[in-house]
């Protein structure tokens, strides 16, 4: 199922810090019935310093645009917005948004989950910790999150 | 060659030009003839089974055909969102 018009994708991969607020007006300006959205944010505690993200900058939003065009293919859409940040951020800082706006509610909600169990593990950013005694560890890929994107397999297939 | 994250970090270096050999035909053998090439190559490909790829800038399996490709990444499994 498809909207009424394509939607209108807004994908970036940006060092910079976004404003949710702006982001999600922007989306509510499409005259559809509700926007939904996650923020993802830096987990702090264990001396955590940083987390650096790194992405494979050729890549990556070709990656994030196939994941928006596969949502949109999937519910009726009026517009998505795909932000995720690279970099090092400190712990409480912004990493991705992912929001969605459509005519139906159910239909933003779950683009919204959709979106964010891709693009963790459909999107080339790798995490890596950085704590305050000089320490760095890369993030393992979890289960858990295969089977949340897997889930989407088997409901739309 | 691209390499990223613990790849890129075990190799010494984000990328590199290599010419395989003719009988190496899929992503799986490109991986084994990588890592002979050195002591940290080696490293990074110790186990195939945690090492992800990309051709021209689209995800593939392991029996991937590399004939024809441009730009071939390699990359621990992703970790954003």
């Amino acid at each position: 199922m498809t909207g009424p018009a394509a939607p209108l994708f807004d994908v970036r991969v940006q060092a910079e810090d976004f404003d949710p607020g702006a982001e999600l007006a922007a989306l509510e300006r499409l005259g559809g019935g509700g926007v939904a959205s996650f923020t993802g944010i830096v987990r702090g505690g264990g001396g955590l310093r940083a987390l650096v993200l790194e992405h494979h900058p050729a890549m990556t939003g070709k990656a994030m645009r196939a994941i928006a065009e596969d949502a949109a293919g999937r519910w009726p859409l009026l517009g998505i917005t795909l932000i995720h940040r690279h970099g090092p951020l400190a712990p409480g800082a912004r990493i991705v948004l992912v929001a969605a706006a459509s005519p139906h509610r159910a239909a933003a909600l779950e683009a919204t989950a959709f979106l964010i169990d891709w693009l963790k593990t459909r999107a080339p950013f790798w995490k890596q910790e950085v704590y305050d005694d000089g320490r760095s560890a890369w993030v393992e890929a979890r289960a858990e999150d295969d089977r949340a994107a897997e889930r989407w397999d088997r409901v739309h297939g | 060659m691209l390499y990223f994250a613990w790849v890129r970090e075990r190799i010494g270096q984000g990328g590199e030009r290599v010419d395989p050999p003719a009988d190496v035909v899929t992503v799986a053998e490109l991986i084994g003839w990588l890592a002979t090439r050195s002591a940290g190559h080696g490293a990074a490909f110790a186990e195939p089974d945690r090492i992800r790829a990309a051709i021209d800038d689209r995800f593939v399996g392991p029996s991937a055909a590399i004939a024809g490709a441009r730009e071939i990444a390699l990359f621990p499994p992703v970790t954003g969102g």
